[in-house]
């Protein structure tokens, strides 16, 4: 087989994944895979996020992280038209059912976005991922979100995985006071203490990071959190 | 007495005084109390509040009197309107803030006419035009239930209407054109179904508000009943219920009608938007006898259009539109709604022949192509299938064409759509 050849396949085989993985497709009509195809155009089939940077990847975050977002957007607590217009008149027990089911899912992670970071931005993004800014009460992301980054149960995402575009727009939510979690809102807290260069560099530097071997969340309160959070609760 | 039999009598005390509390607390325990032979049936007050409670289900008074995630009842959402928005009020029974001091005469009056405690006249976002086909008796179960919730004190906020119709004098004018005051009368010509189905479709209901058209003046008139109309506000298309050609059930059998009223899914067709809302929040709730009854009345509706039904449009379809709509289709749809546009109901709706897809107006179609929607979480059917968005996908020429071709393939009578059409409804949040 010649290299030309190798290459038309791969791109074609690059080309139909692409395709396939925001294309509804489902094998029993009674299923939960079929019942979630309302997801599938934004969040990919196993919730492994599409080519479009600001659906987050939702696959493995911990059920009860999913569930709550799921809730908040049914109720408008979380503002998001297109995810409120979609959850509006579902229950609570099929809300679980659905967190649940992306919770279990462990799709590859797709490419990180070859974006050009700016070397001084993610060293500032490093530092406060990994060590914090202890002068002005910003914890580690790592002391909450897990060491792989991956979340813990029950209530906190992972972020591996996710895009700049979307970190920095949640995180800028937070600081405008545009999206909350059950109180005490930690997440609030350490959002109005990052400045707008933060949340780029700490955006960018996130973004780049690959997922550990295992990415199921860390269990709970395995180490004592910096902050008290509702959402843990 | 030496110390040790005082000590001994002491510990026998004890022992005693243990043994009878033990006894005691045995008998007061709930699983040790004799049972009651016959089940105690509810009292008059009771069976009233139970009966409201229901009836209140049927009005749907909770989807407009509460706010997302507030308490029920408690009023406070906004009613965007073409004159400005309301602010729904508080109907919890709170003294200060809510309808804690209405009696049950008041109360009727407020249903029956659209006049409030303190004389003023409502605005006819609230459906007094229909309550005011609801029974003396009805309205005293619906009164009793609202005097049984919890009061809540939430001051009502006042409506941000604009000039003039903040002048509320102007509803006189409204009033004589618009309302006919008068309970629901029966006819005896008909089934005892038929006359269930009227009062609940006519009077709690409230389907005219949104399946009849209203005017510029907020007005509706009797002898469009029914016949279908934007919603305002909601960028949403009430079809008509008169007209085969819409949503008229003239040639649906009555499982069907019941089951898109009271499950949200049928073998003709699904809710979404509005209608999903209406069947979570209120008609799931309703007894089957009750749907069943809605549905007796709605597919006995008049029929108001004579033309026979048009065949397919394929016709006006520029070839090239045609070419693209089916490549969309089946890339993005057909997994589905099947290669035939039979789909799969009640899970998935079928799209061929399906009303809501050929009726006038495509709205409803292309709104559900650029954001999905799931069918309502229901009782009957509580993990209801969903359709995704397609809005981040398909351009505006690809909605328009893809929306074409489902509205004339298949033999369906629907005309094509244009991508400014899809551009419009794109710029709209969905809801």
């Amino acid at each position: 087989m010649n290299i030309a050849l190798l290459t038309a396949l791969w791109l074609l085989a690059g080309a139909s994944w692409a395709q396939s993985d925001a294309v509804p497709a489902f094998k029993e009509i009674d299923s939960i895979e079929a019942r979630v195809q309302g997801c599938a155009t934004c969040h990919g089939q196993s919730g492994q996020g599409t080519n479009n940077g600001y659906y987050p990847r939702i696959a493995g975050k911990p059920a009860g992280y999913l569930y709550n977002q799921l809730v908040a957007f049914r109720d408008g607590t979380r503002r998001y038209p297109p995810m409120n217009y979609l959850v509006a008149y579902l229950p609570d027990s099929y809300l679980r059912e659905i967190a649940a089911h992306f919770a279990k899912q462990r799709p590859p992670f797709s490419a990180k976005e070859t974006s050009v970071p700016n070397p001084t931005a993610t060293a500032r993004g490093q530092v406060l991922a990994t060590a914090g800014d202890p002068k002005n009460g910003i914890p580690a992301c790592i002391s909450c979100h897990g060491a792989g980054l991956t979340g813990m149960e029950p209530g906190i995402p992972g972020l591996v995985g996710l895009r700049p575009a979307y970190i920095v727009a949640q995180l800028t939510r937070w600081r405008v006071g545009d999206r909350h979690a059950a109180e005490p809102d930690c997440m609030k807290r350490i959002a109005t203490r990052l400045s707008d260069a933060d949340v780029t560099a700490v955006a960018a530097w996130l973004s780049q990071q690959t997922a550990p071997k295992d990415s199921s969340p860390e269990s709970s309160n395995v180490i004592r959190m910096p902050l008290a959070c509702g959402s843990q609760r | 007495m030496n110390r040790r039999s005082l000590a001994l009598r002491i510990i026998l005390a004890v022992i005693v005084l243990g043994a009878v509390a033990v006894g005691v607390i045995a008998w007061m325990l709930p699983g040790a109390l004799p049972k009651s032979s016959i089940a105690r049936a509810p009292d008059a007050t009771t069976q009233a509040i139970n009966r409201g409670e229901y009836l209140a289900r049927a009005g749907d008074c909770v989807a407009c009197h509460t706010t997302a995630n507030g308490k029920a009842f408690a009023g406070g959402r906004p009613m965007p309107t073409p004159f400005g928005a309301l602010f729904v009020p508080n109907i919890t029974p709170d003294d200060e803030t809510g309808i804690g001091k209405w009696n049950a005469d008041e109360f009727y009056r407020m249903m029956h006419t659209g006049v409030s405690r303190d004389g003023t006249l409502l605005y006819p976002a609230m459906p007094f035009a229909s309550y005011t086909k609801v029974t003396r008796i009805d309205s005293d179960a619906i009164y009793a239930y609202l005097m049984s919730v919890t009061p809540v004190k939430q001051l009502n906020r006042p409506h941000e209407l604009k000039f003039p119709f903040n002048n509320r004098d102007l509803l006189l004018g409204w009033r004589t054109l618009y309302f006919k005051e008068g309970e629901f009368v029966p006819d005896a010509k008909q089934s005892a179904d038929w006359n269930r189905g009227a009062y609940l479709v006519q009077g709690l209901g409230h389907c005219a508000m949104c399946h009849t058209a209203i005017n510029a003046l907020g007005g509706s008139s009797e002898s469009k009943a029914f016949e279908g109309g934007m919603i305002p506000n909601q960028n949403w298309y009430a079809p008509s219920l008169t007209s085969n050609r819409e949503a008229g059930l003239g040639n649906w059998e009555i499982k069907d009608i019941a089951d898109l009223l009271q499950v949200g899914v049928s073998h003709r067709g699904t809710t979404y938007g509005p209608m999903a809302e209406v069947v979570y929040n209120s008609l799931q709730y309703l007894s089957d006898k009750d749907v069943s009854a809605m549905a007796v009345y709605l597919k006995a509706l008049p029929q108001r259009d004579s033309e026979v039904l048009a065949t397919s449009q394929t016709r006006l379809v520029s070839p090239g539109v045609m070419q693209t709509g089916q490549k969309v289709y089946a890339a993005q749809c057909a997994m589905c709604h099947g290669d035939d546009g039979k789909g799969m109901p009640p899970a998935l709706p079928p799209l061929a022949g399906n009303q809501s897809i050929t009726m006038s107006s495509p709205v409803n179609s292309i709104r559900m192509v650029l954001n999905g929607g799931y069918a309502p979480g229901t009782k009957k059917n509580p993990r209801p299938h969903g359709m995704p968005p397609f809005n981040h996908i398909l351009n505006d020429e690809e909605v328009a064409a893809v929306v074409t071709y489902i509205r004339v393939a298949w033999n369906n009578s629907g005309t094509p759509v244009t991508p400014a059409q899809a551009n419009e409804l794109r710029k709209v949040l969905p809801e």
